[in-house]
């Protein structure tokens, strides 16, 4: 690496660095004793202040884009504002939420999320934890199904769920078709209410499973290969190895896993707005799968109340840091357990 | 919440393990279990079940574009290509304005992709390497905002936008997705382990700068992770729903998704019109990954997390 000498911090103490034309007196001139001080001070704030500097990018914009946003929504649940002037806001203190509270849609759509939510997150963890004990084997062409699996992440929201629409259709699609081959009558997918929400959550599951299962992959490789050398040669069978090695060492990122996935199971809306065959925001013709996301975007951009939108968005956010506390908790337990 | 970076794949140590071991080892069978046991036939049909699973939508997007929509609407569906895909394509690119959408989609996934990339990278390297004062609770804060949902954000940035006047603007897309926690999170696990710190403590005894020792130790030790974040922020850009949908009106200035999604939204929709626009939504995303999928496996499991 080149070094610019001008710049460079001489050493106060050695005179080893120390600039070639001052090598020949012994005491550096003032002029010298001055220049040195400065580049110190210099040297010195540099130490101490570009780490923010650092950080400082990504901070600024967090508090733009990501803090303020999430107060002034807050802020904006208290008011009445409607979207065709979102700078008039008249204070009406919590009626944005009791209405709400009052709206069977949102009770509605709150049931749906946590079924969606459900269906769609526990037998995706569960694939993908299956897979990714495989996927640890010693396999032909492992990188393959890796990146075969990880296929459906690169796909779009959108794509995805135009393609589910076509496959679950009542008449034509493909799965009603299967089943028909095999003595089961069609289900519409579309309007009743189970197999729509199975319907929505398969989206989910099909575009997240490969990712997870990378993900549990990832830890189980980091697991000590002489934890599962001492447990056979204490007599544990593969699958109390799986149940007593891989798991509890698994536990922090399957806790992650939950988190994440939790998350996103919350906001789920861009699968059962385009899986809509009436084109609208209400997640079917009888609300059959309208999730908190859609109802949110139903109160804020269709009726165009932006105050109860964000009512519905702080009231989500809530639920999400409760269900944070219960992980925290049950977290602990079972590390306390055992 | 303590984190550490998993090693790069142990596939090497597994081999080395399993060359050690005779084949017919007098320990237990169970005993080889984990990474250097050998994957049975049912392990094999498992896999290729689900690879089947993964990849059929994506190869029948593909047939039910290159048909007509009467065909569509028979039983059973077609299971091989038909003869019209480049028509539909032709046609879907012209409805969706595809191009534009291409051009925007492109510029704002590649504008806040370098974003993250270089904002994550400084600070990330200054969260790994460098002590200052309230380190440990920004970084707990840059953990947090992982946690918060992007729906809170939605209302009040869709009012500024309004504000200023750049619905249908492409900034409006791009300024929310220059900033990425995971970001920051990812370069800083990637740092703590890939950059030494005898190489920065050397370079400070030459006495450079700080901002040198970013350009010219940083930067080029963390070149292989900037790729992978990189390329996770493009593709995740690329397929942005939510906020696009929100600030541009499907006739403005769409993104890809935003057109795809058009697409299925008319009132008469040509089925296998719709599957072209999904097709060529998703095409070049699927070739990045046919590219560059090894690398974009390792980074996502280089990112994992154990808490």
């Amino acid at each position: 690496m080149a070094t610019r000498h001008d710049t460079a911090a001489p050493p106060v103490k050695e005179g080893g660095a120390a600039p070639a034309r001052a090598s020949a007196d012994a005491a550096p001139t003032e002029a010298e004793q001055r220049h040195r001080a400065r580049l110190s001070r210099r040297w010195q704030r540099d130490i101490r202040w570009s780490p923010y500097a650092f950080v400082s990018p990504f901070f600024l914009l967090f508090l733009a884009f990501g803090l303020f946003p999430l107060i002034y929504t807050g802020w904006a649940s208290l008011h009445q504002v409607e979207l065709t002037a979102p700078t008039d806001m008249e204070w009406v203190g919590l009626r944005n939420y009791t209405r709400i509270f009052d709206d069977d849609f949102f009770w509605n759509a709150a049931k749906n999320t946590l079924t969606i939510g459900i269906i769609a997150t526990v037998p995706q963890l569960l694939m993908a934890m299956g897979l990714a004990h495989i996927l640890n084997y010693k396999l032909r062409a492992s990188t393959f199904y890796r990146v075969a699996m990880l296929a459906p992440y690169a796909t779009s929201i959108a794509a995805a769920s135009l393609v589910f629409v076509l496959l679950f259709g009542r008449d034509y699609g493909m799965i009603n078709w299967a089943l028909h081959q095999v003595g089961i009558g069609a289900v519409d997918w579309q309007n009743d209410k189970w197999p729509s929400q199975f319907a929505v959550s398969s989206i989910i599951i099909w575009r997240w499973t490969g990712y997870n299962a990378l993900i549990y992959l990832a830890a189980m490789q980091a697991i000590p290969q002489d934890l599962y050398e001492s447990a056979a040669l204490d007599g544990a069978s593969r699958w109390r190895q799986f149940l007593h090695v891989t798991l509890p060492a698994l536990r922090p990122t399957i806790l992650f896993t939950v988190v994440v996935s939790t998350i996103g199971a919350s906001q789920v809306f861009g699968e059962p707005l385009l899986f809509d065959a009436n084109k609208g925001a209400s997640g079917g013709a009888e609300h059959q799968f309208q999730t908190l996301g859609l109802y949110l975007y139903e109160q804020g951009w269709v009726n165009q109340h932006l105050g109860r939108a964000s009512a519905i968005a702080w009231t989500m956010f809530l639920i999400l840091i409760l269900v944070g506390i219960v992980n925290y908790v049950i977290s602990r337990r079972l590390r306390a357990s055992s | 919440m303590t984190t550490t970076l998993t090693p790069p794949a142990d596939s090497a140590d597994n081999a080395a393990d399993a060359a050690k071991a005779p084949r017919r080892s007098r320990r237990p069978r169970s005993a080889r279990a984990g990474g250097t046991l050998h994957g049975g036939p049912i392990a094999y049909a498992i896999l290729i079940l689900f690879t089947l699973g993964s990849l059929f939508p994506l190869v029948w997007t593909a047939i039910a574009a290159s048909r007509d929509n009467n065909r569509l609407a028979q039983t059973p569906p077609p299971f091989w290509f038909g003869s019209n895909l480049f028509r539909n394509l032709d046609v879907a690119w012209t409805d969706a304005n595809l191009g534009e959408a291409f051009f925007n989609t492109t510029f704002v996934a590649g504008v806040s992709a370098a974003a993250v990339v270089i904002m994550s990278t400084i600070a990330g390297f200054a969260f790994a390497k460098l002590r200052f004062r309230g380190r440990g609770a920004l970084m707990l804060i840059v953990i947090g905002t992982m946690m918060v949902p992007p729906q809170l954000s939605v209302i009040p940035l869709y009012m500024m936008v309004a504000k200023l006047d750049w619905t249908d603007q492409l900034q409006a897309v791009i300024l929310p997705s220059l900033v990425s926690a995971f970001g920051v999170f990812f370069m800083r696990q990637y740092l703590i382990q890939a950059l030494p710190d005898e190489l920065i403590e050397a370079a400070r005894v030459d006495g450079a700068s700080s901002w040198r020792v970013v350009w010219h130790i940083v930067f080029p030790a963390a070149r292989p992770a900037m790729a992978v974040l990189g390329m996770l922020t493009f593709v995740q850009t690329w397929n942005d729903f939510l906020w696009p949908f929100l600030v541009l009106t499907q006739t403005g200035n769409p993104t890809v998704q935003v057109a795809v999604a058009g697409l299925g939204r008319g009132y008469t929709p040509d089925q296998s019109l719709i599957m072209a626009g999904a097709l060529l939504g998703t095409l070049p995303l699927l070739l990045v990954f046919a590219i560059f999928g090894k690398q974009i496996v390792g980074g996502i499991m280089q990112g994992a997390v154990k808490g």
